[in-house]
């Protein structure tokens, strides 16, 4: 059927041109389009004669109060922006429930749904965005609602009286507004994630961390890195099934996966599309009758999803058609998230791009994280969470790119710090901190008495927290209080750092960051980096390892270990050479091999033409050259053979020397290889803060080098002298004798308790000669010789954890497990052409 | 039709804070970064110090530290940070409908 000159259908309709005036016609009765005509009607109210089309059965309303109306906070009529009076008021006549299906630029007409046809001077097509729908199995299945408008809403709120449980997938804006709502609501919510961190794309993973843990203590369920596989159910949704095998109940599921803008319509009628319909600076599409507004545009390769660009296109537009010449330039955009007590704003480029600064605070015992990037003196990016008073002040810093230079070192305090009173640098803001502010939130001190108190003698750090207890909990004042030492003594003060810190990201040292983890409870890295005062994002190649070792050490069996935390030889689980290449070295216990594993080495050497094998050191065989593709399949035919990693690249145990011993040396004592074999056996596979080896000789003759060995075994006639702390490295140190033990038992429990408080308390990549030396022989005597039970209690911790560890890398890996580490992701062969 | 860009898979392919690799015949072995915050880099999988495989460094902010002698490299322009000095080779790339996008031209000049 030709709608266009249809002549019934023309009857039907207001002549055009009544009054002859031009005739505006706007498709979409939404945010955009109102504003539009909203700018006009105050430049000119008398220009046009307006139409306006609206798909939805409502005037329009502020579709971003759709959240608080979801959680109960508003009704709708209290969002609506203009009622009937004002379109009546304005002479604009109100098409709703009526969505145009047709343009025909040709005749300039548009006609709607219910046949009704209109001819236009003028069209405005503000369209907005629909919402993307993941092509899963299941996904028109009632129950299976996206969240655009207040139909959605009617769909929610319906589904919540039932009560169940409710699924949304995105962790973005939308959908954890959509998901805050439903949970006010009384339904028990999971949030389906596919990315690692929360809102990827406004906040950082610290940021993103918090507000993870935020929603969690509210009662939701986050699961980041979730992938849908499928929506399940009879008739109605059921459930959902995730890539991984798991499935998760819901009555109701929300997809807030994103949107795109709608063009369907602006396509076919001809216009100029890429992302959205192409529009110049005065939102005029390729044809100079038609505009387009809002987020159906794409305006100099841009396309937005939030209000505030809209007003400024609106702008511009109703200048271009009063011919006053504006033109919109593009905008920068900043992020709030509507969650009643959750603080989230983000604005600009905080992906610290070159020559780009950080300057993070982080302020633990209140929940909050701030960070701001300046580049060449100007703020370019911020995210802000727990605190976001200061978020509009950045945002004007950052669109105006005012030069920060002199409140450089106040910037992060926000706005009253940096010109409050006017004080030029930090330590006079401190001055000016009155006596009875208070300066440790955590035991309630005041600045008068940290003062009083360094007054009455307390002149270190360490003095202040032993006598007020100020900075001696979480530490966050810890700056505070050394500024205040600093006021208060003056040149007295020599300044502190005796501890050397973990890195350059943090004020802590390593044992103050493991004892926190423990007494708090800190379960991952961005928890700790949170809870610490990290001065950056997320740390640098010194502290992610040491951190990962920590939470893997306190945490044995719950900690999920992160494998971008580890050197690439970790990672790959083989050392990596000056080629590129790697070197492979299965694990031969004790030292002791067979014809059967000989023969898959050698195999293994011919297969996959390895340059060289040699005998190492520890007592097996190296195989060098392999390439990283090669790994997983080198692994396999090893494994076949019976044999495992040897962790020649873990700070974990690397080999156990043995010496032939009395099976058939002639000196021999005692079974020197088999009790190596069994000390390997246990200790294999455990992470520790560097690489340990272990010895057992057979007499005092010391075959197996025993005596420069982190544990070393030297049997005699009458039982088994335990050595410690020996190294055969870079500076030789000989072992201390721990203790002298009669039974092979005993000899593997004093081990085991030696391992496991070597685990608890060196620092990462302190091996065991310079952590004896710096904890002393006796100490480790009092802890392991003398207190029975409480070697016994380290012991079974170590045992605890050895019962989490003690699976084969390799194995895991040529079962397929993290293949995608090996192999290259794409290979480019050029064209001979080219 | 040759296009400007290469599509070499998707963004998910490339673990967050790790990189992936893609060898390019007759050329050099190129590494595709992608950072904590979702940005993505390419440079040349070799170290200006000693050749070392940048693409198995640790990712860290958007810098990768070499896994041989622990240098400092920019991701965004290839410069060794800090004390050290030497650059790699950078090749552009681009995220479009969350396909990881090389340029050919640069590419093939790296092969070269
Ligand atoms: C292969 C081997 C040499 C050989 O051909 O024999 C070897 C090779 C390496 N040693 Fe070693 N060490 C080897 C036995 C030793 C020994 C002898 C021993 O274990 O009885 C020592 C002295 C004993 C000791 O550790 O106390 C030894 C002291 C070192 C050190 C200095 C450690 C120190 O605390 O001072 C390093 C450097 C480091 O770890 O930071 C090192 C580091 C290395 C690394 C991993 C260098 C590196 O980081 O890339 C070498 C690469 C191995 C590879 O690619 O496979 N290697 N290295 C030996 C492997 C033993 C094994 O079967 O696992
Ligand atoms: C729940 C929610 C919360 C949000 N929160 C925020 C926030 O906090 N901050 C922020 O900045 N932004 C927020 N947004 C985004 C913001 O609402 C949009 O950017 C804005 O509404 C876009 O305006 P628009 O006019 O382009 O599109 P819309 O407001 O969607 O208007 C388009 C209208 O056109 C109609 N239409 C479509 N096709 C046709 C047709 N063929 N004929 C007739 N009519 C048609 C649609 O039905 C719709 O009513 C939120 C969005 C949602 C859904
Ligand atoms: S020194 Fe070693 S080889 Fe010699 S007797 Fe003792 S145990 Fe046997
Ligand atoms: S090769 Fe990269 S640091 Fe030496």
């Amino acid at each position: 059927m030709d709608f266009y000159g249809h002549d019934n259908v023309e009857g039907e309709v207001a002549v055009d041109r009544v009054d002859g005036l031009p005739h505006l016609v706007v498709v979409g009765n939404g945010m955009a389009g109102c504003r539009a005509v909203e700018e006009l009607l105050a430049r000119d109210a008398g220009r046009y004669r307006v139409t306006i089309f609206g798909a939805e059965p409502h005037v329009n309303y502020n579709r971003i109060m759709l959240s608080p109306v979801l959680a109960g906070e508003k009704t709708f009529d209290e969002i609506v922006i203009n009622d009937r009076a004002w379109y009546a008021e304005n002479g604009i006549e109100l098409v709703v429930g009526d969505p145009v299906v047709a343009i025909d630029r040709g005749s300039k007409r548009v006609t709607a749904q219910s046949g009704r046809s209109v001819s236009y001077d003028k069209l405005l097509i503000a369209t907005g965005s629909d919402p993307f729908i993941i092509p899963v199995p299941g996904k028109d299945l009632p129950g299976v609602i996206s969240f655009r408008d207040m139909k959605d809403v009617d769909a929610m709120l319906a589904a919540a009286a039932q009560g169940g449980d409710a699924v949304v997938i995105g962790g973005g804006l939308l959908g954890l507004e959509a998901a805050h709502g439903l949970t006010l609501r009384g339904m028990k919510v999971t949030v389906l994630h596919i990315m690692p961190t929360l809102m990827e794309r406004q906040l950082d993973e610290a940021a993103g961390w918090l507000l993870k843990s935020a929603l969690e203590a509210r009662g939701q369920t986050i699961l980041t890195g979730a992938d849908t596989a499928e929506i399940f159910g009879n008739g109605h949704v059921e459930g959902i099934r995730l890539k991984d095998g798991r499935e998760i109940p819901a009555s109701l599921v929300v997809m807030a996966v994103g949107i795109r803008p709608s063009v369907a319509l602006a396509r076919a009628c001809g216009l100029e599309i890429g992302r959205g319909i192409k529009v110049d600076d005065h939102m005029v599409t390729s044809d100079p009758d038609v505009l387009a507004v809002g987020e159906c545009v794409e305006h100099d390769g841009n396309v937005y999803g939030l209000v505030a660009p809209l007003w400024e296109m609106c702008r511009s537009l109703a200048d271009g058609l009063v011919g006053q010449h504006s033109g919109y330039r593009g905008s920068v955009t900043s992020t709030k998230l509507k969650v009643a007590g959750l603080d989230v704003f983000s604005a600009g480029d905080f992906s610290g791009s070159d020559g780009a600064e950080d300057i993070v605070l982080r302020d633990a015992s209140r929940g909050v994280y701030k960070r701001v990037v300046v580049k060449d003196d100007r703020v370019v990016g911020a995210v802000l969470y727990g605190d976001t008073a200061d978020g509009g002040w950045y945002f004007d810093l950052l669109k105006k790119g005012e030069d920060v230079s002199a409140i450089r070192d106040m910037l992060i305090f926000g706005q009253a710090y940096a010109f409050g009173g006017g004080q030029a640098d930090p330590l006079e803001a401190v001055a000016a901190l009155a006596d009875d502010a208070e300066v440790c939130g955590c035991n309630g001190v005041s600045k008068g008495q940290v003062v009083a108190c360094i007054e009455g003698g307390a002149t270190t750090l360490d003095a202040v927290r032993g006598t007020c207890k100020a900075s001696a909990s979480c530490g966050s004042c810890t700056g505070l209080v050394e500024k205040l030492l600093t006021l208060t003594l003056g040149d007295g003060y020599a300044g502190e750092r005796a501890v050397k810190t973990l890195c350059k990201c943090t004020s802590f040292g390593h044992d103050d960051v493991r004892r926190e983890i423990v007494a708090q409870g800190m379960k991952s890295i961005p928890e700790v980096m949170q809870k610490l005062h990290w001065s950056t994002p997320d740390g640098c190649s010194s502290c992610r390892p040491a951190l990962n070792y920590y939470l893997l050490c306190a945490w044995p069996g719950e900690y999920r270990d992160d494998q971008q935390s580890r050197f690439v030889n970790e990672r790959l689980h083989a050392n990596i050479q000056k080629d590129g290449t790697y070197s492979v070295v299965p694990r031969m216990w004790g030292g002791l091999t067979n014809p059967r594993e000989l023969r898959a080495i050698a195999d293994v050497v011919e297969k996959y033409n390895a340059p060289m094998v040699k005998v190492t050191g520890g007592q097996r065989l190296d195989i060098f050259g392999i390439r990283k593709e090669d790994l997983p399949a080198v692994w396999a035919d090893l494994n076949a053979a019976g044999m495992v990693s040897g962790h020649a690249y873990a700070k974990a145990l690397r080999t156990v020397k043995t010496c032939v011993g009395s099976e058939w040396c002639r000196f021999g004592t005692q079974d020197s290889t088999g009790l190596g074999v069994k000390l390997e056996k246990m200790s294999w596979g455990s992470w520790m803060p560097h690489k340990f080896k272990i010895a057992v000789s057979g007499c005092p003759r010391n075959c197996a080098e025993a005596t420069i060995k982190d544990f070393g075994v030297i049997c005699v006639d009458s039982g088994y002298e335990l050595h410690v702390g020996g190294n055969g490295g870079i500076k030789v140190r000989a072992t201390d004798l721990l203790c002298k033990v009669s039974t092979e038992p005993e000899a593997m429990e004093h081990c085991a308790a030696f391992i496991q408080l070597y685990r608890e308390e060196a620092r990462y990549l302190e091996r065991t000669a310079p952590w004896i030396e710096r904890v002393g022989l006796d100490y480790l005597k009092a802890r392991i010789v003398d207190d029975d039970e409480g070697r016994e209690a380290l012991a079974a911790r170590f045992h605890l954890s050895q019962s989490f560890s003690q699976d084969d890398p390799w194995a895991e890996r040529a079962a397929g497990q993290d293949r995608e580490q090996h192999a290259h992701m794409a290979h480019f062969m050029p064209l001979a052409a080219e | 039709m040759i296009g400007e860009w290469l599509d070499i898979g998707w963004l998910e392919q490339i673990p967050v804070r790790g990189s992936r690799t893609v060898p390019v015949e007759g050329g050099e072995e190129i590494a595709v970064f992608r950072t904590a915050d979702n940005k993505v880099f390419a440079l040349a999988n070799r170290c200006p110090h000693k050749k070392g495989p940048l693409s198995q460094g640790i990712v860290h902010g958007h810098s990768v530290s070499c896994p041989l002698h622990n240098w400092r490299i920019a991701l965004a322009t290839g410069e060794a940070q800090g004390e050290d000095k030497g650059c790699t080779p950078t090749i552009p790339v681009k995220v479009s409908g969350g396909r990881v996008l090389l340029c050919r031209a640069s590419t093939l000049k790296a092969a070269a």
